[in-house]
């Protein structure tokens, strides 16, 4: 009897047992809750009337996109309709990145400059820009500035060549005649001469200590190279500027007014960020690094770039990847000015039209968290790669 | 000799204003160019600015009449101040908010106030009565007017908004950060899908989701409103956020902390409790309140799914079409108070970061 007891009790008091035990309740929940919600959605799916399944991905759109990096049009289907808003998400994220990346990095050493001044232009263009709300940013530069621009007649111009007024941002086209394939695979060819270069010059200093200017000798190959080629072939690339015809500009690229100014509020707004994080890892190289470099007689460039870079990168590179993941995920507020995204031209337009909620939603947000869930997976292996023996 | 003898101060290149300057904006030539092309940079920004907010503004008046537009017309903002900030909310019904507002702002000051007693009680009325007096006052019940969610507007629906995903997802935060670092794997697995698809997306998408989806989900006749919806969204993805800055210190503390709790016969809640929590909270405060900032800005978006709040009144106070081209001065007003209260909170989480960081 008082075995039996004590056995009971050792049974239910015993860890992995109640581990298991609560392990299925929360399986049984979750699988209940589950189980309720798509029950529920059945039914309402049933009595509106409808449809379930991607069949609708091959059916005529019927609807046109104001940007598009690929043909489409009416008649295309709703998958076109979707690759087009994914380019169009992945361009203004491109531009996006590229520009915040400049902004952020330059107000980051900004803000360490021994400039009084200079430091303190930068700190206020952190706290005031990353203060905002992004959206209101986007608003702003959208309606508040490229909206107010003057006409086209009365284009803000630089150089002759960029145009700027209330119907986009006109640059230069860049055309390429013929025979200008060869010069693409000579810079290809050159770059990899170059790569090699760089190994060989690290090979030989690790064994000899010699140091070879591979920086330089490899930029002079590249732009020589490059230049010679250019002149040989008779300057196949030229550029078409964009000119005033009639009441619009012809020619060049047009790059309309949403996409302007989705991508300058994003850049400026993730530059804040990133200024922060370039502080950040520059920070986070102790001053002893310096000080050591300094007294083996290294000279200040190279003290930036052989001992506090490296080291400040390792800091800089997780989090600046999550900023450039945020960059993506925060384009998708394009829908709020209209400039045809993933989310507008799929979770809007498509959807409005098909009512296809649940598998539409569930393809932009897939799109989204591929990004994300693979980025991270980079991040990971980075993280590996760079990893200092003898750290945790 | 006694020429010689007397000290010899610093010279005056090294002292005062000038030793300032000279150290702090013209150490070397490029020192100097930077400093120049810095005040040039400001001498073109500030000065066109200064006038336009302030000396050219229009501050009196009461129609677009009364706006000289050469500077800005703040008049704009003063007539439509009642919904800029309220809304569509009933006029006569507007001292509930304001009661509630009242509210907030005592028990507020009264725990900012240092070294008075009774803090905890306090807290505790703000996290459990205050709640259910928003709710009462805000919504009608109990003999007050019912006020339909579609009237709240403005800054009050922000605050709501920011409000309630704040103070909800913080403890959903911290339950999934705890079943994320739980030793079943059942339970970690689950709670780190639910934090990694949350973050995976755009709030836009949770939102367009709360709004398209929602509805479907729900058996027939239960019908939320559209603003209950976009809480949910908000909450569950402020929390994912949270989860993962829980997760964080959770992660930074020594394992000789849950060594020693263990040691001393305490069950995992006590553990966590009274232990590990109040450590690891304290040691991620300031990403804590970072997170927070962030909610507050992405109140913004509900704009998207058809709420009014602040920014999404101003948007339309401006199409008014008394009131037509005056966006630049809803903007700017939607941005000082977006930035004070933005700043207000990480001026506080830096003094609180300076002001517990007694452990070292």
């Amino acid at each position: 009897m008082e075995t039996d007891k004590s056995k009971i009790g050792s049974f239910i008091f015993n860890r992995s047992v109640q581990g298991i035990f609560y392990q299925l309740i929360t399986l049984g929940l979750v699988a209940l809750g589950i189980y309720y919600i798509v029950t529920n959605t059945a039914r309402n799916m049933l009595e509106r009337g409808l449809a379930s399944g991607f069949h609708f991905l091959g059916v005529e759109s019927q609807f046109d996109i104001g940007m598009t990096l690929i043909d489409y049009s009416p008649t295309s289907t709703y998958f076109d309709s979707f690759i087009v808003g994914l380019l169009n998400t992945l361009l203004v994220a491109g531009i996006g990145i590229l520009f915040a990346t400049i902004i952020g990095f330059t107000v980051g050493i900004m803000r360490l400059s021994s400039n009084w001044l200079i430091a303190k232009i930068a700190e206020a263009y952190v706290e005031i820009l990353r203060n905002i709300p992004l959206l209101l940013q986007i608003f702003f530069w959208y309606f508040a500035v490229l909206r107010a621009l003057p006409k086209p007649k009365q284009s803000l111009e630089l150089y002759d060549s960029f145009f700027l007024n209330n119907r986009g941002l006109f640059i230069p086209d860049t055309v390429f005649g013929e025979g200008s394939s060869i010069i693409f695979y000579l810079l290809w060819l050159t770059i990899i001469i170059s790569i090699g270069i760089f190994i060989w010059a690290k090979r030989r200093q690790n064994r000899t200590g010699e140091r070879f200017p591979a920086f330089y000798v490899s930029t002079t190959l590249i732009l020589g190279t490059f230049f010679v080629s250019l002149a040989a072939t008779g300057f196949p690339v030229s550029f078409e500027y964009p000119e005033l015809k009639g009441f619009n500009f012809k020619g060049g690229v047009k790059l309309i007014p949403e996409l302007v100014a989705l991508t300058f509020a994003l850049a400026m707004y993730t530059a804040s960020f990133i200024a922060e994080v370039v502080r950040g890892g520059i920070m986070a190289v102790s001053k002893g690094q310096t000080e050591a470099a300094k007294s083996v007689g290294l000279k200040q460039n190279l003290i930036l770039r052989l001992i506090i870079i490296p080291q400040a990168l390792r800091v800089i590179v997780p989090p600046l990847t999550n900023q450039y993941l945020n960059l993506t995920k925060n384009s998708s507020l394009a829908a709020a000015i209209a400039y045809p995204d993933l989310v507008l031209v799929f979770a809007g337009t498509a959807l409005m039209q098909t009512g296809q909620a649940i598998e539409i939603i569930g393809m932009v947000m897939g799109v989204y968290l591929f990004l994300s869930l693979f980025t991270s997976l980079i991040m990971n292996l980075f993280n590996r790669f760079m990893k200092v023996d003898g750290e945790r | 000799m006694s020429a010689a003898r007397k000290e010899i101060g610093p010279p005056v290149i090294e002292l005062g204003t000038i030793g300032w300057l000279r150290k702090n904006l013209f150490s070397n030539w490029y020192n100097s160019l930077l400093t120049i092309f810095g005040l040039y940079l400001l001498y073109i920004l500030i000065p066109p600015l200064v006038n336009w907010i302030f000396l050219d503004a229009n501050f009196v008046g009461s129609t677009r009449d009364d706006c000289s537009n050469e500077g800005a017309c703040w008049i704009f903002i003063q007539q439509n101040i009642k919904l800029i900030f309220y809304g569509l909310y009933p006029t006569e019904e507007l001292w509930r908010i304001n009661l509630v507002y009242l509210i907030l702002l005592i028990s507020g000051v009264y725990l900012l106030i240092p070294n008075l007693r009774h803090k905890g009680w306090v807290g505790a009325f703000l996290l459990i009565i205050f709640p259910i007096i928003c709710v009462v006052m805000l919504s009608g019940g109990f003999g007050l007017e019912a006020v339909e969610t579609r009237l709240w507007g403005g800054l009050f629906l922000t605050l709501v908004i920011a409000g309630v995903g704040i103070v909800l997802s913080l403890p959903i935060g911290v339950m999934l950060a705890l079943g994320r670092r739980s030793k079943l794997p059942v339970v970690s697995l689950l709670c780190t899908i639910f934090i990694e698809i949350w973050r995976g997306v755009p709030l836009i998408t949770v939102l367009f989701m709360a709004s398209n989806m929602f509805p479907l989900f729900m058996p027939e006749g239960v019908n939320f409103d559209k603003l209950i919806r976009a809480l949910i969204g908000v909450m569950f993805f402020s929390a994912a956020y949270l989860a993962e800055v829980v997760r964080g210190g959770l992660q930074a503390m020594p394992k000789g902390q849950y060594e020693a709790s263990q040691a001393v016969g305490l069950t995992y809640w006590r553990m966590m409790a009274l232990v590990i929590l109040p450590q690891s909270l304290k040691m991620v405060i300031p990403a804590i309140i970072g997170s927070f900032i962030a909610i507050f800005k992405d109140t913004t978006l509900v704009l998207v799914i058809g709420l009014f709040d602040f920014l999404g009144i101003i948007q339309f106070v401006g199409t008014n079409p008394d009131w037509l081209g005056f966006s630049h001065e809803g903007y700017v007003f939607a941005a000082a108070v977006f930035w004070v209260f933005c700043y207000a909170m990480s001026w506080y989480s830096q003094r609180l970061e300076k002001k517990l960081d007694t452990g070292r």
